[in-house]
C-alpha cells in the first residue's frame, strides 16, 4: 500500500519530469508534424540518408547514426561499444553535432527511462539481450552487426517520435561524455517487478468497463503478434532454404567447366554455361543478403513491438484498475477527512487515466501508420530486389543464347579470322 | 578369344562379322532385298504413341504387371513405286523386347555405336520423382526415350537397313522367333565375356585409346553433372514451395488489418502462384536431364566399340605370334637346332632320337599348320582393317551428332532458364504492385 502511494506521489510531484509532461500535454492528439524546431537547416540536407531512412522523406532535424562497434576489455569484463553520432538543429541542444560511445547497457537504461516517463507511449523495442539460437560465442561479427543496425533503428525511431525525441534522457544519452556518472538509475528492478506483478493480478481480476477501443487494441496486439511471428518464421525459413540451394549451386557451375575441358567443339558453349550458372548463383546470394539485411530485421522489430503493445495496453488497464479500486474504497468510506483525501486521490487517478488514454490513442494511430510504412517498404524492397536479380539472370542467359544462335558459317569465319 | 585357327570351310570374310553362319549369310541377302523393296523405310515416321499396363505370366510362371508401348510406323510420304501403299503398322512392345532388339544390334554390328535405350530404373532422381517403374511420369519419359531410340536407329545409315529392325516394327508375333533364329544369343554371351576380359594389347591404336579415354571422361562429367543437377533441383523446389506459406500467412494477417488487408491478400495470391510455378519448371528440366542421360548411356556403346577393336587387335597379335612361333619350330625341326623349348624335343633327347619318318611327319603337320595360320592371319588382318575403317566412319558420324545434339540441349536449357526468370519477374512485379496498395 505504502509504496504504491509513494510511487503515485513521485509521479505527480516529480519536478524533474515536468518538462516532459508539459510538452506531452500540449500534444494530446499526436500528429506526424514535428512540433519542435521545424526549421531544417541546409547542412542537414547534405547528409546521406541510408536505406532505412529514405522512405521517410522530408528533412529531419535530428539525425542519429550508430556505427563502429569496438571491443573493450576491462579487468572484469569484455563488452562492445558503439559510436553514436548526432547531428541536429534543435534549439534544446547546445551544439549541432555530438559523438559519444555507448554500450548495450546504456541503451537499456535509455529505454527503461523512456518507458517510465511515458508509460502510455509505445516505446520502440531494443534487440534482444542474448542470442537466440545458442551460439557459443556471444560476439560474432554477424551478431554485432545485426545488433548495431537494430540499435540504429531504435534511436531513429525515438528521434522521429514527436514526444520521445524531446525527452531529456534521450538528450543526455546522445550528448553526455561522462555518461556513466550522469545516468541516474530508474526506480529500479524491484519496482518494475511490482508493476509486472500488478499487471498480472489485473489480468486475472479483470477491469469493469474497459472502453471498447482498448479492448480492440489488445485483441489486435495479440493477433498481430501471432501473425507477424508467422511471417517472420516463413522469411527465416526461406533464407535457410535459399542458403542450402546456394550451397548446391556452387558445385553445379564448375562441373560444366570440367566437362568443357574434355570437349573440343562443345568447349565454348559449356564454359559459357558454367559462367551463366555462376552468375545466377551470385544473384541468388544477393537476394539472400537482402532478405537478411532488410526484410527479416524489419519483421523482427515488429515481433518485438507486438510485445510492447501488449505491455502498454496492460499498463493502461492497471491505471484503470487502480481508479476502480480507489472508487470502491471511496464508496465505503464515511469519515470526512478520509473521504476528502480519497477524493483527491481519485481525481488525480482519473486525470492520470484520461491522460494515459489519449496518449495511447494518439500513439496507437502513429504506431499503426509507422508499421504500415515500415513493412510496406520492406516488402516492396524485397520484391524489387527479386525482380532485379531475375532480370540480371535473364540477361546473362539471353546473351548466351545470342552467342550460340549466330549462323554457324559466321562463327566459323570468326574462329578462323 | 580365338587363339586357334578357324575351320578351313569358312573362307568367306564378311564385312563386320567375325564368324558368320550360313543363316546370317542368307539374312544379309534378305537385307539387301529389303533395302531395294522398301527404300521408303528411311522415310518412315515412327511413334511410340501410348503405354498400357498388362498382366501376364512370366517365364517362371509368376504373375507380373508390365507396361507395353504402342509402336506406330507410317510412311511420311506416299511413294508411287510401292503399290499397294503400305498401311501403317501398329503393334505393342514391352521394354524387354526393345532390350532384345538392342542386344541383337550390339552383337550384329559391333563396329557401330548402337543408340542407347532409356534407363531401366530411374536414376539421378530428385525427391519428387518416383523411382517406381509403373509411375506415370516415369512411364511417360520412358515412352519418349523409346521413341527416340527407334528414331535414332532408323536414321542410322547402316542400322535402318537391318531386317530384324524392320520386323520389330511390323511383325508383333513373328519377330521374336526371327531374332532368335539369327543365333545372335550365343555371340551375345561371348561378347559379354570378352567385354570384361582382361588382356593386354602390345601396340594399341592411338585413336581408339584416345576415344576410350574420352568416353570415360564424358561419362564421369555427365554423371557428376546429373547428380548435382538433381540436388540443385531438389533445393530449388524447397525455396519455391516455402514461399507458398506467405500466401496462407498474408491471408490470415490481412483479416486483422484495415488499410493493409487488400494489398496483403492479393500479394499472398501471387506468392501461391510463385510456389506452384516450380512444378512445371522442373518437369521441363527433366527433359534436359534426359538429353544428357542419352549421351551418358551412349558412352557405354562407344566404350564397347573400342573394346571390340581391342579384342580384334589382340586376336591379330596372338595370331601373328602364333604363326611366328610355329615358323620358329619348323626352322628348328629342319636344322636340328633347338632354340625354343618344346616338350617333344626334350623327350626325344632323353629317350633317344626320333626316326626320320617321325621327323618328316611332324614337319608336314607343321607346314600345314603354318599355312592355316597364314591364312588366319590374313583374314584377321583384313577383319581388323575393315573394322577400323567402318568403325571410324561411324565414330565421326557420332561425334558430329553428339556436338550438334548437346549444343541444342544447352540452348534449350538456356531457354528454360529464361522462361523461369521471366515468370519470376512477372510474379514479383505483381506482388510489388500489391504491396504498393498496402
Amino acid at each position: 500500500m505504502n509504496c504504491r502511494a509513494d510511487m503515485l506521489a513521485k509521479d505527480m510531484l516529480d519536478l524533474e519530469e515536468d518538462e516532459d509532461l508539459e510538452v506531452f500535454s500540449k500534444k494530446l492528439l499526436l500528429t506526424d508534424e514535428d512540433p519542435v524546431a521545424n526549421s531544417p537547416s541546409s547542412m542537414l540536407n547534405q547528409y546521406q540518408l541510408d536505406e532505412d531512412e529514405q522512405q521517410t522523406g522530408g528533412a529531419k532535424d535530428l539525425l542519429v547514426t550508430v556505427d563502429s562497434p569496438e571491443s573493450r576489455v576491462t579487468a572484469i569484463e569484455t563488452f562492445i561499444v558503439y559510436r553514436v553520432v548526432t547531428k541536429t538543429a534543435r534549439s534544446e541542444f547546445d551544439s549541432c553535432e555530438y559523438e559519444v560511445l555507448r554500450r548495450y547497457q546504456d541503451f537499456l537504461w535509455l529505454r527503461s527511462r523512456l518507458e517510465e516517463s511515458h508509460p502510455s507511449l509505445i516505446v520502440p523495442p531494443l534487440p534482444e539481450k542474448f542470442v537466440m539460437k545458442g551460439m557459443v560465442e556471444r560476439f560474432t561479427d554477424d551478431f554485432i552487426d545485426t545488433r548495431k543496425k537494430a540499435l540504429h533503428r531504435f534511436l531513429n525511431k525515438i528521434a522521429e517520435h514527436p514526444t520521445l525525441s524531446s525527452s531529456r534522457h534521450f538528450r543526455l544519452f546522445l550528448t553526455a561524455q561522462d555518461f556513466s556518472s550522469r545516468k541516474t538509475p530508474g526506480p529500479g528492478f524491484l519496482s518494475r517487478m511490482g508493476e509486472t506483478v500488478r499487471a498480472a493480478a489485473i489480468s486475472v481480476r479483470g477491469i469493469k468497463s474497459r472502453p471498447e477501443e482498448f479492448t480492440l487494441m489488445q485483441e489486435y496486439a495479440e493477433r498481430f503478434g501471432c501473425k507477424i511471428s508467422s511471417v517472420d518464421k516463413v522469411s527465416r525459413r526461406i533464407i535457410k532454404e535459399q542458403r542450402e540451394y546456394l550451397d548446391e549451386l556452387k558445385q553445379y557451375g564448375p562441373l560444366y567447366g570440367q566437362w568443357a575441358e574434355v570437349e573440343e567443339e562443345l568447349r565454348e558453349p559449356l564454359n559459357l554455361v558454367a559462367r551463366c550458372v555462376d552468375r545466377c548463383g551470385k544473384e541468388a546470394e544477393e537476394r539472400l543478403r537482402h532478405l537478411s539485411a532488410v526484410l527479416v530485421p524489419a519483421l523482427h522489430d515488429y515481433v518485438l513491438c507486438a510485445e510492447v503493445l501488449k505491455t502498454v495496453t496492460k499498463r493502461r488497464d492497471a491505471i484503470q484498475a487502480d481508479l476502480e479500486t480507489k472508487n470502491e474504497a471511496l464508496a465505503s468510506k464515511k469519515a470526512d477527512r478520509e473521504v476528502a483525501e480519497l477524493e483527491k486521490e481519485v481525481d488525480a487517478l482519473a486525470d492520470r487515466l484520461e491522460t494515459a488514454n489519449s496518449a495511447l490513442k494518439g500513439d496507437w494511430v502513429r504506431w499503426q501508420n509507422d508499421m504500415r510504412d515500415d513493412l510496406k517498404s520492406a516488402f516492396i524492397s524485397t520484391a524489387e530486389k527479386n525482380v532485379e536479380c531475375y532480370e540480371k539472370c535473364l540477361a546473362v542467359w539471353e546473351s548466351f543464347l545470342l552467342s550460340q544462335r549466330r549462323d554457324p558459317v559466321e562463327r566459323q569465319d570468326e574462329d578462323a579470322g | 578369344m580365338m587363339a586357334d585357327s578357324g575351320s578351313p570351310e569358312e573362307q568367306v570374310a564378311v564385312i563386320g562379322n567375325t564368324d558368320i553362319t550360313p543363316t546370317e549369310s542368307e539374312n544379309n541377302i534378305i537385307n539387301t532385298m529389303v533395302e531395294k523393296g522398301t527404300s521408303v523405310l528411311k522415310k518412315l515416321e515412327i511413334n511410340v504413341a501410348e503405354a498400357e499396363k498388362r498382366t501376364g505370366k512370366n517365364t517362371v510362371n509368376m504373375q507380373e504387371t508390365y507396361t507395353v508401348y504402342l509402336v506406330e510406323t507410317r510412311p511420311s510420304e506416299t511413294v508411287p513405286s510401292v503399290s499397294p501403299p503400305p498401311t501403317p503398322d501398329t503393334l505393342w512392345r514391352r521394354y524387354s523386347e526393345f532390350e532384345l532388339l538392342r542386344t541383337y544390334l550390339l552383337v550384329t554390328y559391333p563396329y557401330i555405336i548402337i543408340p542407347p535405350l532409356p534407363e531401366k530404373r530411374a536414376e539421378f532422381v530428385w525427391h519428387k520423382l518416383s523411382a517406381d517403374n509403373l509411375d506415370p511420369d516415369f512411364v511417360e519419359r520412358r515412352r519418349v526415350g523409346l521413341e527416340n531410340f527407334l528414331l535414332r536407329v532408323m536414321s542410322h545409315p547402316v542400322l535402318c537397313k537391318d531386317k530384324i529392325v524392320f520386323l520389330f516394327l511390323t511383325e508383333e508375333k513373328r519377330w521374336r522367333d526371327a531374332v532368335l533364329e539369327t543365333g545372335f544369343q550365343d555371340k551375345a554371351d561371348s561378347r559379354l565375356k570378352s567385354l570384361s576380359a582382361m588382356f593386354r594389347v602390345k601396340s594399341p591404336d592411338k585413336r581408339f585409346t584416345a576415344l576410350k579415354q574420352y568416353s570415360d571422361e564424358l561419362n564421369t562429367a555427365i554423371s557428376q553433372l546429373l547428380r548435382v543437377r538433381a540436388r540443385v533441383a531438389d533445393r530449388l523446389y524447397g525455396v519455391y514451395k516455402v514461399h507458398g506459406n506467405y500466401g496462407r500467412v498474408f491471408s490470415e494477417w490481412s483479416a486483422i488489418e484495415k488499410e493493409m488487408g487488400d494489398g496483403l491478400q492479393s500479394a499472398g495470391h501471387h506468392m501461391d502462384t510463385y510456389a506452384a510455378s516450380i512444378d512445371d519448371i522442373l518437369e521441363e528440366e527433366e527433359h534436359y536431364a534426359d538429353q544428357l542421360k542419352e549421351y551418358l548411356f551412349y558412352t557405354e556403346a562407344v566404350r564397347s566399340v573400342c573394346r571390340k577393336h581391342e579384342l580384334i587387335q589382340y586376336e591379330l597379335e596372338v595370331a601373328a605370334q602364333d604363326l611366328a612361333s610355329k615358323k620358329q619350330q619348323r626352322e628348328e625341326l629342319a636344322t636340328g637346332m633347338v632354340r625354343v623349348f618344346s616338350l617333344k624335343g626334350m623327350t626325344s633327347k632323353l629317350f633317344g632320337q626320333e626316326s626320320q619318318e617321325q621327323r618328316e611327319s611332324r614337319l608336314a603337320a607343321l607346314e600345314q599348320s603354318i599355312q592355316e595360320g597364314e591364312q588366319a592371319l590374313k583374314e584377321k588382318n583384313a577383319e581388323c582393317q575393315e573394322f577400323v575403317q567402318t568403325a571410324w566412319e561411324d565414330i565421326e558420324r557420332f561425334k558430329e551428332q553428339k556436338d550438334r545434339d548437346l549444343r541444342e540441349a544447352l540452348i534449350s536449357y538456356a531457354i528454360m532458364q529464361i522462361s523461369m526468370c521471366k515468370k519470376g519477374i512477372q510474379v514479383w512485379s505483381n506482388a510489388k504492385e500489391c504491396f504498393n496498395k498496402m
